[in-house]
């Protein structure tokens, strides 16, 4: 952990964002995660795209699991609910929690053992659901906080800080979000923050399921060389398919086109999604074709990152059940209790 | 000599032949002529093919309670005959499909025999084999419409009711009727000396099961969220909330929907689902049984170090593991008591009606969000799937929800520093705010972990305890807002305790003793912890019965647990079969320890 306290107070020019806050406004406590974890970058990033976004912190429900990864809603959004739940079971905390107030942005950050090992049934379940939230793995292939026991999202093959190989095939998520139907895929790199950011604020203004693996190496028992998931590693292998810059509506639409064909997508509030294609035969729209790719770069072992997947206009949880407008939890005793009267009429049907 | 409205009726058919809607409307014809009555349906965990029994008893003396022996068997099902000639009583009637010649397993020489040729009577009739199947119970009821001399245009109406909008099903219905019906009365001495009479015993009560009463409640209480696994006996509660809630939380303006029902994926998810409801201000529940109890055990332990408001109800069924999925205990008092690792208790409410089951439904939401933890509602089987005379369900509409301690924008307002577990008022309950209240103010780190006042993760051993101890203060200010027992006096040296569906036999079972000589005073405890009534109860008689659905003395190891009870005045009468337990064995159970302990009859 660092030990450098942040400091209280700010310079006077630092820029404040269109409702008035600054940066300052979207941080938390100080992280206890080893210094240059890759899990603090992603942090940094939500931070940054949740102030350049200019939301309002306090509209956020942080929601996570146990693991490194889980830890990371103490270090962001200070002014938002959190709820650190147990092991494998954020989806359901955050079916609840979203099924109770859809009005508020639900983000949920887990690990590749919280997500792809104990609560692997929560993450498919919570995807068929549809649920309207932005759904972060910071993927370390390695067990941190129990001293690096490998994780279903290792590869095979790839070496322990010991020396021993892992024996069996990883689990890919990218793969199953998108074979479940996810409406937002996307694969990132916390140490590229060009393009995670830009992918955060796409995530968290998208309605639907959005779902960021983000490989996050850990420095302390997963960034050696042998390991897939190190530093080094990851730099090596990856390749950037789709570059998403984000347009706010208000924005003038004014963006440096990257050579490529580039596709825009129209986002429910209003706002657009500039897509460049950095690979010809990639097209983000196309599922079955995404998967395709995926699983042809995962054979040649390459790391393919950017919005893999993207389908606006699709019908979140709330959609589906037919919920009223009304977060479900303002209602009171008018709106749900039938009253007396009815009672009376009920107690007919029983006589 | 004629007994009028005093009879046990048990059918023995196979699984999956319909026997059940034609038995219900059987026991449904008596309720309308006013006659109170109790259902037990027993049924094999299979979807066609076993054997299974229903039982009606009509009891104007309100004996709603199991007997060992039944007065009337409608003997359908070969497979059984034997155990089924054996449950009458002597002096019983049996009525068997004399189509075929009579099996020897039927002779009982004390036994009054009516033989109906009911698949020949059909044969004729109906040609389409899965009607002929159908329509055989329905001759039956027909045959006893006359045995019991009982009204037959309440059957008549009944069917017409049923099938009206599916006209053609009526007719079919009303002459499989007059065949049985025609049958006895040309052929049989009609009526027997068992038979039934209109009468007002009724009154303004319902027939309704527990579970169709508690989703009710769930209604009635404000519940807008259900996440649920489906599992025996529990399924009819999502079920019928579903059912209810699409038709009285509906917003008229945009035919949208006040309320979500989620089947999850397992019970795991179905409790989280309820705690991260809880957590964001919504009143959610989840209804399950014992094996579901178990996978729960972790999120339960999580609602309760955290301090979110959950509502669970957990039919009980016949464990351990798989257990008798169809068959009924009171067997999950302690795993439910102290669900999850390290220390912790959960309140437990003991419905014993299907009205209690709806009162106590919405009271559950109440308590979960005073005490901002779970609250587990214990129904089982026999309470949960049977329906049951039981007082009609009443609301006040004066009532408001009592929604606990949460600070609402304006209130934060007025707080310097905001601490989510501050005792600020004595009673170990802190006060909560929801997600997106204000906005720099009252936000906080909900976590499983340990914490201090302020919501800060702490492994400092003075902020654990302190926070342990409150959780502490938190179960005594509890007892106060439960529901106390319910004491009847007789002015005895002994007494009985019971809880949930143990109470049904109570009444006869003390009748019976009376009739022995000996009285008792009864408690019926509704609640786990309880006051400190239990203890007065005990400590003023000379010994106690405790009688319980468990092998194990379940809420006697939590009485002593809780309130440090006598137990050598305790006697633990413990019936654990699967069936709901009898009134022949409670009273023998009981009478033979008077007699062991030597207890003199009173006067």
């Amino acid at each position: 952990m660092t030990f450098v306290p942040k400091p209280r107070v700010h310079h006077p020019l630092l820029d404040v964002n269109e409702i008035g806050l600054k940066r300052r406004d979207y941080e938390a406590a100080v992280s206890t995660l080893c210094a240059g974890c890759g899990h603090d970058s992603v942090s940094a990033a939500i931070i940054q795209a949740c102030s350049e976004l200019s939301l309002p912190p306090h509209r956020f429900a942080k929601l996570s699991g146990i693991g490194c990864s889980s830890k990371t809603p103490s270090y962001f959004l200070g002014n938002s609910h959190g709820f650190n739940s147990v092991h494998g079971r954020m989806p359901s905390v955050a079916t609840g929690a979203n099924l109770a107030n859809r009005d508020l942005i639900y983000v949920g950050v887990s690990g590749d053992g919280d997500s792809a090992s104990i609560g692997l049934g929560q993450f498919v379940h919570v995807i068929r659901r549809q649920l309207n939230m932005v759904y972060i793995v910071d993927n370390n292939g390695t067990y941190g906080l129990t001293k690096g026991q490998f994780s279903a999202t290792n590869d095979r093959g790839s070496v322990s800080k010991k020396g021993v190989p892992n024996l069996y095939a990883p689990i890919d998520l990218v793969s199953m979000a998108l074979q479940l139907g996810a409406s937002f895929v996307a694969r990132s790199f916390s140490g590229d923050k060009q393009q995670l950011v830009p992918l955060l604020k796409a995530a968290f203004l998208h309605k639907g399921f959005a779902f960021l693996d983000i490989i996050s190496p850990c420095v302390m028992f997963n960034n050696h060389t042998g390991s897939t998931k190190s530093y080094d590693y990851v730099r090596d292998h990856l390749e950037e398919v789709v570059r998403s810059n984000y347009i706010a509506p208000r924005d003038e639409i004014e963006i440096h086109y990257e050579p490529g064909t580039s596709k825009k997508v129209q986002l429910h509030d209003g706002s657009q999604l500039n897509l460049t294609k950095l690979s010809e035969s990639y097209d983000p729209s196309d599922r079955i074709g995404a998967m395709s790719y995926v699983q042809q770069a995962l054979a040649d072992g390459v790391v393919v990152t950017g919005l893999l997947y993207v389908e606006e206009d699709i019908n979140e949880c709330h959609d589906i059940l037919q919920t009223i407008r009304q977060p479900l939890n303002q209602l009171t005793e008018d709106a749900l209790c039938p009253g007396a009267d009815k009672l009376k009429k009920i107690n007919n049907m029983f006589r | 000599m004629t007994v009028f409205n005093e009879f046990t009726i048990r059918f023995a058919n196979v699984n999956g032949s319909g026997s059940a809607s034609a038995n219900t409307m059987f026991a449904k014809a008596l309720f309308r002529m006013g006659i109170p009555v109790s259902i037990r349906n027993i049924f094999p965990s299979n979807i066609q093919g076993l054997p299974t029994w229903f039982e009606v008893r009509a009891t104007e003396r309100e004996f709603f309670g199991r007997r060992e022996h039944v007065d009337i068997m409608v003997a359908m099902n070969a497979e059984t005959y034997e155990q089924d000639v054996a449950s009458l009583a002597s002096g019983g009637y049996l009525l068997y499909d004399s189509t075929r010649s009579i099996p020897s397993e039927l002779q009982r020489d004390d036994l009054e025999l009516i033989g109906v040729p009911i698949m020949r009577l059909i044969h004729p009739e109906f040609t389409d084999p899965k009607q002929r199947q159908l329509f055989k119970n329905i001759v039956y009821v027909g045959v006893l419409s006359a045995l019991l001399n009982m009204e037959f245009d309440v059957l008549t109406n009944m069917v017409s009711a049923q099938y009206r909008g599916k006209d053609k099903l009526i007719q079919p219905n009303i002459k499989a009727l007059n065949l049985g019906r025609q049958f006895a009365e040309t052929y049989l001495s009609c009526p027997i000396d068992i038979q039934v009479r209109r009468t007002d015993a009724v009154g303004d009560r319902i027939l309704i099961d527990g579970n169709q009463a508690t989703a009710l409640g769930c209604i009635y209480g404000g519940a807008t969220i259900c996440a649920w696994y489906p599992i025996t006996p529990s399924t009819s509660v999502a079920e019928s909330f579903e059912r209810h809630a699409s038709r009285l939380r509906i917003e008229p303006e945009t035919e949208l929907k006040k309320y979500v029902v989620i089947q999850a994926e397992d019970e795991l998810a179905a409790l989280g689902t309820v705690i991260g409801a809880g957590w964001n201000g919504a009143r959610a529940f989840t209804a399950t049984s014992g094996p579901g109890i178990s996978l729960m055990n972790e999120f339960l332990g999580l609602a309760y170090f955290a301090e979110i408001p959950a509502v669970i109800f957990d039919v009980q069924r016949a464990g351990p593991s798989t257990g008798m999925p169809t068959r009924t205990q009171q067997s999950d008092l302690l795993s439910v008591a102290f669900a999850s690792h390290g220390d912790t208790k959960h309140p437990m409410l003991f419905p014993s009606t299907p009205t209690e089951c709806f009162d106590f439904a919405a009271l559950a939401f109440d308590l979960a969000e005073e005490i901002q933890s779970p609250v587990v509602v214990m129904s089982d089987l026999e309470l949960g799937m049977n329906e049951l005379t039981t007082d009609e369900l009443k609301w006040n509409d004066a009532r408001t929800y009592r929604r606990g301690k949460v600070l609402n924008a304006e209130q934060l307002e007025g707080i310097e520093k905001f601490g989510r577990y501050l005792d600020k008022d004595g009673d170990g309950i802190g006060y909560r705010t929801l997600p997106g209240t204000h906005r720099d103010k009252g936000a906080f780190f909900t976590r499983g972990s340990s914490r201090d006042e302020f919501a800060v993760y702490t492994e400092d051993p003075g902020a654990y305890t302190r926070n342990m101890d409150r959780l502490l203060k938190k179960w005594e200010t509890l007892r106060s807002l439960i529901p106390e027992p319910v004491f009847q006096n007789n002015d005895s040296n002994y007494g009985i305790m019971y809880y949930g569906t143990t109470a049904t036999p109570m009444n006869e079972v003390l009748s019976i003793l009376k009739d022995e000589g000996f009285e008792f005073d009864t408690l019926r405890i509704r609640s786990f912890p309880t006051g400190n009534e239990v203890l007065e109860f005990i400590n003023c008689h000379d010994l106690v019965f405790l009688v319980e659905q468990n092998r194990d003395a379940q809420m006697k190891m939590l009485l002593v647990n809780d309130l440090n009870i006598p137990v050598e005045k305790i006697y633990s009468i413990l019936y654990y079969g699967g069936m709901s337990i009898s009134v022949d064995f409670i009273a023998d159970r009981i009478l033979r320890i008077l007699n062991e302990l030597k207890v003199e009859v009173h006067s």
